[in-house]
């Protein structure tokens, strides 16, 4: 016959779904909280959004020639952490700043391992750690408030012992008050009034009417976007359930100011860049474990990090460092908790 | 007790079962040359037992072995053998053939004739009739169907389980044998459970074939020791293992076989094939194919004799369409791929698929971005990107500690696999390679 036939091994038909396809139904999902940002922050957010990830998306390109490899940056990895990148900054950072982070980010910790795929760390965290380590102030000092609302999300008028911040440096504050009143009598009830107000401000936490980084603040529309990637099967249950149950159990026994199990976990889990980290960068497929268990372990362990880091560590934020440090293990995991094979003892 | 009536993990192909799942089944025309392979089963190869020149009648024993796990092979046809030779084999290599130019005279070694007192037969003469008549797995593994039915003294076996699930995407000859030719599948069905005195049996069918369900339900209504079981549309269902787990819970253990936890599994197509040979010593030199896939004109449901080429198939079926680009012998998950069409149908030949460029072309290799998805949908719980990169960097003796050969290759992982990574054809490299090894030691 003088027909050309294909010769291939079985099997002959591929599902549809492609790394673009996952990759920009991640971007798909962070647009709403990105939105968000822009309207509570101003149009600073949109720069540094736009900073960010033409940043990551060149410093990919260019490493690429140099090391001749094929060129992918179409496949929307790079633009993935870029906009990652950007959602992990507060918004009135000098521009110079995301763009370091991107750099950093993507050069050291995507491409000096060999591009995606072989990264241990997390990029967009790689670049938010360079960031926080070297320009602390511009990192953890945030000045805008939300269109709308307080830094805080709280009426600190009448509150002259609380200095003006985000909610979570709030609650340090007071609960550094209210865990050492003989140290502080006189600071004692605005420090009560202050953690009573924040753990009735669960609307402003949820929707983001407060101070943060860029894409962090708004629960309600990062919830969506995780939500929707669950529907999706990009991302699965078990590690952002595993990390904010974790979380919530841990602040509830520890994190109170009157003994154990007297702590708020719904503050605590609608604070910070809990939401953020847990259902879109602990959830990064390449540096988490691929077995059952060790995904719950791993989203544990990130769970634990956290609640330590913010009761007890210096930071009031720790979901970045705990992803990181969780991204570490991820090979450890994988080897120790292989499934139990078909038929197997 | 209950328990769930599936297995963990699998995929879902589009199903595509719309071109021929309503087709009768018709029959091809026998062709003037047929080519019957002295191997079309797993076990020893035959020897032949004609040589050129010589006159053959249609099922005329031609080939044959001395061992026990191996299955005799018929001509299909009257005539002349033309040649004995190696000739290419839908498995992948030549193979030592029986070539026969067909006389269109039809005419039988031994006509079957319906023997009405098979029931009251013993055992063995039954086994005998099943050996003789060369029947093998027709679902496409072609095991010899005599050595399965003899399991040793220390298994007993307690549930027959029929496999008419046909979990492959395209695939329909099954349903339309359930659908035809339901009452000699239960006569056959019957056989199995004679052989080994077994009293419980289950007919596993996939949701997706509602009128065999509801035409099997009403022929077993009068039956208690025989079960329709409706199972969740999922591959593979169909593989036995995976059936078997379905439908009883039992899990085979690993390097074991369905024995072990005492069950034994026939396809509808071999089971019917069993009552032909046992009520009326027909020898298998015919069987059920569907041709589709968008490569064929008119997709069908056909009878056609053992070492028909598939050309002569695929030109009954109207021929190719105009972006025929693939041929595949069997299914889309674990099909073999064709480099001619002038291959012959063996016992196992399920399905002719033809397929599209669109579908054929290969896709590029990306690495591997640990989605899990393999991991998670892998019906033998085994991890099969990481098998794959330990055989990719050559370590296959940790591949083979992680499970290489409980792999059963059904395709499951490169079909969900988002970077396309031929994950399979690493597993087949693996255990070839590890083999070799095994054999030079």
């Amino acid at each position: 016959m003088e027909r050309k036939l294909y010769i291939s091994s079985a099997p002959h038909i591929t599902d549809s779904d492609s790394i673009p396809k996952i990759m920009y139904s991640v971007i798909g999902a962070l647009i709403p909280a990105g939105i968000a940002g822009i309207y509570l922050f101003g149009w600073q957010t949109l720069w540094v959004i736009i900073t960010a990830i033409i940043t990551a998306v060149f410093t990919e390109g260019i490493i690429q020639l140099l090391m001749k490899r094929p060129l992918n940056i179409g496949n929307g990895s790079a633009i993935l952490t870029g906009l990652l990148l950007a959602y992990n900054v507060p918004a009135e950072v000098p521009l110079w700043l995301p763009a370091v982070g991107a750099f950093v980010g993507i050069a050291v910790g995507k491409m000096s391992f060999g591009g995606l795929g072989y990264n241990p760390l997390n990029p967009a965290l790689v670049g938010r750690a360079f960031c926080t380590a070297s320009w602390p102030v511009y990192m953890t000092v945030f000045r805008t408030p939300p269109r709308g609302g307080t830094l805080s999300g709280i009426d600190l008028s009448n509150i002259d012992a609380i200095t003006e911040a985000t909610p979570l440096s709030i609650f340090e504050s007071a609960r550094e008050i209210l865990l050492h009143k003989s140290q502080f009598t006189e600071k004692v009830p605005d420090a009560m009034q202050a953690l009573s107000q924040l753990y009735s401000s669960y609307s402003n936490l949820f929707i983001g009417k407060i101070g943060g980084c860029i894409g962090e603040t708004s629960a309600l529309l990062l919830l969506i976007g995780g939500f929707y990637l669950m529907y999706r099967r990009i991302i699965g249950w078990k590690i952002p359930t595993a990390y904010i149950v974790t979380v919530g159990v841990l602040t509830w026994i520890f994190g109170g100011t009157d003994g154990l199990f007297t702590g708020d976990p719904i503050f605590h889990i609608l604070s910070g860049g809990l939401i953020l980290g847990a259902f879109f960068m602990a959830t990064d497929m390449v540096t988490t474990p691929i077995t059952f268990k060790g995904r719950l372990i791993f989203g544990m362990g990130c769970g634990i990090l956290t609640s330590v880091i913010r009761l007890w560590g210096g930071y009031p934020e720790g979901v970045s460092y705990s992803i990181l440090l969780m991204n570490l293990t991820t090979p450890l995991l994988d080897r120790y908790t292989k499934p139990k094979k078909f038929g197997g003892k | 007790m209950p328990f769930k009536k599936t297995f963990k993990g699998g995929v879902h192909p589009p199903e595509q079962k719309y071109w021929t799942e309503k087709k009768k089944i018709k029959v091809v025309d026998a062709p003037e040359t047929v080519v019957i392979p002295l191997q079309q089963h797993i076990g020893t190869p035959n020897e032949p037992l004609v040589e050129k020149k010589d006159t053959v009648k249609m099922g005329q024993v031609i080939g044959k072995s001395s061992k026990f796990v191996s299955a005799v092979c018929h001509a299909s046809v009257s005539g002349t053998v033309t040649a004995v030779e190696k000739r290419p084999h839908p498995l992948g290599t030549n193979v030592l053939s029986v070539v026969i130019k067909n006389d269109g005279q039809d005419t039988w070694d031994e006509k079957p004739k319906k023997d009405s007192d098979y029931l009251k037969l013993p055992q063995d003469k039954i086994k005998q009739r099943i050996q003789q008549a060369g029947l093998a797995g027709m679902g496409g593994a072609a095991f010899p169907a005599h050595v399965k039915l003899s399991p040793p003294e220390d298994k007993p076996i307690d549930c027959v389980i029929l496999n008419g699930v046909e979990c492959e995407p395209f695939l329909t000859a099954d349903h339309r044998l359930m659908l035809e030719n339901t009452d000699d599948i239960l006569a056959g069905l019957n056989i199995i459970m004679k052989i080994l005195n077994v009293s419980k049996a289950i007919i596993g069918i996939e949701k997706n074939k509602p009128d065999a369900i509801k035409l099997m339900k009403k022929k077993t209504a009068k039956m208690n020791t025989v079960s329709v079981l409706p199972l969740t549309v999922k591959y593979p269902q169909g593989a036995e293992k995976q059936l078997i787990k379905a439908a009883t819970d039992r899990e085979v253990p690993s390097g074991g076989l369905p024995m072990d936890v005492g069950c034994l599994v026939h396809n509808v197509g071999t089971t019917l094939a069993i009552y032909e040979a046992v009520s009326s010593n027909k020898p298998l030199i015919e069987r059920i194919v569907t041709v589709t896939g968008p490569g064929v004109k008119n997709p069908n449901n056909v009878k056609v004799r053992i070492g028909t080429s598939f050309k002569h198939i695929i030109d009954f079926c109207g021929g190719y369409t105009k972006n025929a680009a693939k041929i595949i012998n069997g299914g889309p998950m674990m099909g073999i791929s064709q480099v001619t069409d002038e291959v012959p149908v063996i016992k196992g030949t399920s399905g002719i698929l033809v397929l599209d460029e669109k579908t054929a072309k290969l896709q590029e290799e990306k690495p591997c971005i640990a989605c899990a998805r393999c991991v998670d949908i892998c019906p033998m719980h085994l991890v099969p990107s990481h098998i794959a990169s330990y055989i990719e960097y050559n370590d296959i003796d940790k591949a083979q500690e992680m499970g290489l050969f409980d792999c059963m290759e059904c395709g499951s992982c490169s079909f969900i696999c988002p970077s396309k990574r031929n994950l399979v054809q690493y597993i087949k490299l693996g255990k070839m390679t590890w083999n070799q090894k095994q054999q030079a030691t």
